[in-house]
Formats: structure tokens, sequence, C-alpha cells
């Protein structure tokens, strides 16, 4: 950060102006800080300054028990937190070693694909409210709208839902659920058509995003970048197909890449990848039905906490509940890295444990902070109003950053 | 290509660093080395060129405090081969009066923050690092919050203290 006025070539009738851009600006979605030396309307240099929202969950999650770190999760990346919540659960489990029924996979499936694109229309939606319009978020709103219905009918509530457990779902899926998420299924294609063919080939928005901000394969991956952005450059990388985890080797879908990894490239693969996701649901659905509809979790009673009415009317279930409650059920003394494909990336959980009831360490690799650090160098040269669409292309969640 | 055998990448480790890289375990099935800082960006290096393993994804890099060891500070990397979906996992463990590593950046780019956020929370020193400051945290804060001994809640809280609860 600079106070004093720097001029290019020396020349004082050619000052840099500085703007800090955020912490809270209206265009940046979020508390970023970024001080850019500016030309006119071409940013010279920048400098991020993350942290606003910092709240040390790392250390938070190092004092609570493995049942307790989802709330934590939760507030990661907030706009599809579902995701992080089963991330966290696989990796308790990996570390356990419980096998996880097909229907508890297949329905973490559900719940994961529904938050993928719950996150990608905010990204698109607000991606268009950058470039100039506004209608295509309205649209496309409705429908996070339906998801977070569905994910109330599973869990009660909306946001931050703090879904799932160790071994599997707090409860069973209930009818009404099922029948939201048809209704979504119906739904959702066609404003998700319409929004496309607003878009894609509108030559006003595809004048302000394609070449911009375009990146090479070769500078994503020195820079980590993983996820969609990554996929935009032309790298298939993708955890689901790479390292299947709940059971995502079952299904058949496709890793849409891009070519040039710019602004317009990130677009159309987070679109394709909502159609992707649709795929993967509707495939979700079929292979439900061959599964016992009663299992909606593992038989894990050592983790798992019973239910309430149990406790109190069966001995062993009290017994459970309260070696859960009190942290008396002995864990390996082992480190295990598992990740799950977030809605921005790689989603790592590396927890090292020493056998008590809570982590010893717990590590987050979170996308969005790996992603972001390119921002401002990627930001030289370009105008200001390329770097906001780019920022918000990025989809950086502010959450995400922090932790 | 398919992922490479644990047995088969050590090996490959071996004959280039010989005793220098030791075998932790393979917690997981995921290749657990440790080695020294003298050899650390070597071997970084040599993992991302060497043509049979092309590890060229930096998945992470992080820091472990174990407050009885003799080494107090681990730093610990995670490399991933995309074209054999092969992961590594190196650690560097570090006395707490000399926690100098060389830095990462001059093999990935993406070392950059990865390095400050670990240099934040442990106070790990990455020589040679372009821009080493705090990066989440404040920058006058004197502590490294992320070890052990720093608690978690503010010892200057009076709303906690005991006699307001009768006790």
């Amino acid at each position: 950060m600079q106070n004093h006025p720097v001029y290019i070539d020396n020349d004082p009738q050619n000052e840099l102006s500085t703007l800090n851009l955020g912490p809270t600006h209206p265009a940046t979605h979020g508390v970023f800080q970024n001080v850019l030396q500016l030309d006119g309307e071409r940013i010279v240099s920048g400098v991020s300054t993350i942290g606003y929202i910092h709240r040390a969950f790392e250390k938070i999650a190092e004092h609570r028990p493995f049942y307790q770190i989802t709330p934590l999760t939760d507030r990661l990346n907030y706009c599809s937190s579902p995701i992080n919540n089963m991330g966290w659960h696989m990796t308790v489990e990996k570390m356990l070693g419980i096998q996880i029924p097909k229907r508890v996979d297949y329905l973490r499936v559900i719940i994961m694909e529904l938050a993928r694109i719950s996150d990608h229309i905010i990204c698109n939606g607000v991606l268009g409210v950058d470039t100039g319009a506004f209608t295509g978020f309205l649209y496309m709103m409705e429908h996070r709208e339906s998801i977070y219905e569905i994910y109330e009918e599973i869990c009660g509530s909306r946001l931050t839902t703090n879904i799932g457990r160790i071994g599997g779902f707090e409860r069973n899926f209930n009818t009404i659920a099922f029948a939201k998420l048809r209704a979504f299924l119906k739904n959702f294609p066609v404003t998700l058509k319409e929004f496309e063919s607003l878009f894609n080939r509108n030559r006003i928005f595809v004048d302000r995003t394609k070449d911009v901000a375009a990146v090479t394969a070769e500078t994503a991956l020195s820079y980590s970048w993983t996820g969609p952005i990554l996929r935009a450059t032309g790298v298939d990388y993708d955890v689901r197909a790479m390292n299947p985890y709940s059971s995502y080797e079952d299904f058949d879908f496709e890793v849409p890449v891009g070519t040039n990894g710019d602004v317009y490239s990130r677009f159309l693969v987070r679109n394709e990848e909502m159609w992707q996701s649709l795929r993967i649901i509707e495939q979700a659905l079929v292979k439900l039905e061959k599964e016992p509809t009663d299992i909606f979790h593992a038989d894990v009673p050592e983790f798992y906490l019973p239910p309430k009415e149990e406790v109190y009317n069966n001995m062993e279930a009290l017994i459970y509940h309260f070696k859960i409650v009190m942290g008396e059920i002995p864990t390996p003394n082992t480190e295990v890295y598992h990740s799950v494909e977030g809605a921005n990336g790689e989603l790592g959980f590396y927890l090292v444990n020493d056998g008590g009831r809570s982590p010893y360490r717990l590590h987050f690799r979170r996308p969005s902070f790996i992603n972001y650090q390119m921002y401002a160098p990627m930001s030289r040269g370009m105008l200001l109003s390329d770097a906001i669409i780019n920022m918000s292309s990025l989809n950086v969640i502010a959450g995400e950053l922090d932790a | 290509m398919a992922q490479i055998p644990n047995e088969e990448l050590l090996k490959r480790i071996a004959e280039k660093f010989d005793q220098q890289v030791t075998l932790v375990g393979e917690p997981y099935g995921l290749l657990t080395v440790e080695t020294g800082r003298e050899q650390i960006i070597d071997l970084l290096a040599f993992l991302k060129t060497d043509d049979a393993l092309r590890f060229i994804f930096l998945t992470d890099i992080t820091a472990i405090h174990y407050p009885e060891q003799e080494k107090q500070i681990g730093i610990i990397y995670h490399l991933h081969s995309l074209t054999t979906n092969t992961r590594i996992r190196i650690k560097v463990f570090l006395a707490d009066g000399d926690v100098h590593i060389p830095t990462a950046t001059t093999v990935w780019e993406g070392a950059n923050w990865m390095e400050r956020e670990t240099y934040d929370f442990f106070g790990v020193i990455f020589d040679g690092h372009p821009d080493l400051r705090r990066i989440l945290n404040v920058d006058d804060m004197e502590a490294f919050p992320m070890r052990k001994e720093f608690p978690l809640e503010d010892p200057n809280r009076v709303d906690k203290k005991d006699y307001f609860f009768g006790r």
C-alpha cells in the first residue's frame, strides 16, 4: 500500500490515482479489498488484502468434537455449504473406515449436485448483473429458492445447512422433499435454457467477456487453480471423475472444459456443469428406486447419535449417546487427506488425529483462497471494469477465502 | 496413465536422494515421506520435472505444531500428479528456535499465499519468499495463533470469570 503519489516516468504531470476497491464495495460481492494504482481506467498494479472475516476455524476445530465441526464448514463456502459438510463427514468416515450404504451415497450426491447448481446460479447470475444484464439473475434466483426449499425439507435450514451426520443423514428424506426435487428437475431446465439463450450468443455479453482475463493452462496450474476456472483453460481435472467419492463412479457424466480460460469460457463451463449436475441427479433418482427406502445412515452406533426417544427407552442407545457426547470412543491415531469437488474447485480436508475426540490439526484446502491469489497479478494492464467481471467469474466467496 | 505404485515412487526418489528422504508411512494409501530443509526444494523440483512422475500440481502447503517433540514445527506439502493421478505428502520438521525453510515459490507461483498463511499461523520463515507478510491476521499481531500454546480464547476476557457464576 502506498501513501505517497506514484508517477509514470517520474513526471509529476502523470500521477497514478489510487483506488481502494473494497473492502465493502457493491461490485465485489463480499469483503474484498484491492488497492489499485490506476492510469486512467487501466490498472497498473494492485495489492489484495484479505482476512476481513477471518474467524479462526482451524483453531476452533481443534477444540470441537468431530460431529460439531459442520457449523464451521457451513460457513466456508456458504453458497454451497452442503458440499463442505459432506466433504467433512466423508473425511471422518475415511479416517474411521466406515462403510456407507449406497442409498446414503446417492442421497449425498443429490444434495451435493443441488448445492453445485445453486452456487453456479449465483456466480453466473451475478456475472450477468456485473455486465449489465439483471434479467438472467432474477430468472435464476427463483430456482435457488426452490433448492433451498429442498434443503429445508431435509434438514430444516436453508443457507448454512449443517446437513448430514457422520455416517449419513440425521433423518430420512420425506416425500415432500422428493416431490420438490422432481418439480425442480422439471422447471429448472426450462429456465436454464432460457438463461443460456439470453446470454450465450448475446453480442453485448460476448463482447464484454470474451478474451477478458484469459489464462493459459500452464499459468493456471502453476497457481494451483482448480474447479471451473481451471477447466475453462482446458485442463480436465475434476475430483469427482479423477478420485471418485460417494459413489460418483456409478454415474455417467461429462467434465466440460473450455478453450481459452477467459471469463466467457468460465461462464460456459459453469452453465454446462449445471446441465451435467441435472443429469447426475436424474440418474441418482433412478438408482434410488432399487435401494431400500428406509436406510439413511450407516450402521455406526459409536459415531451416529441415536434418536432421542430411543435414548430414553433403550439401554444401548443411552450408552452410545453418553459415549458419543462425552467423547469416550477411541479413534485411530493417523492422518488423512480427503478432497471433494467443491463448487469452486478442490476442497481438501487434511486431518491429523491423535486418537482424541477432536482433531489434533485440521487444515482446509480452500479453493477460493488459492484461486484468488492470482487476482492482483492478473489484473495488471486490465481495465477496471474488466477486473470487476473477472472477480465475479472467479467466484471467490469471502467465507472460504478467509476461513 | 495408471497410478504409480507407492513402492515404485519411493524407489525412484531413493535413486536420486538416497538416504535423505525417509518413509513415514502410507496412511490411507497416500505415500508420506520426510526430508530435511536442505534438499526440500530439490526434491519438489525433481518430483515436478521428472518425466515419469510429473507432480506438476501443488495441492497444499500447511504446517503442524507438536510442542512435545524436539523438532516442533512440521511443514507439510501435498503434491498431485495429474497425469498419473498419484498423490504424495512430504514433511519437513524444524526446531522451534530456527524455523527457516527455503521457499517453494521458485517452483510454483501458487505457493506464495500458502506460505504466507503458514507464516501467519505458525511463524515459519520461508527464505527467499517475495512477500512474506501476514495474510489473514492483522499486521501488528505478535503471536502465531495456530501454535498449541496460543489459547483459543482471549485470556483477558472478563465475562467468563468464575466469580460471575458463583464458583
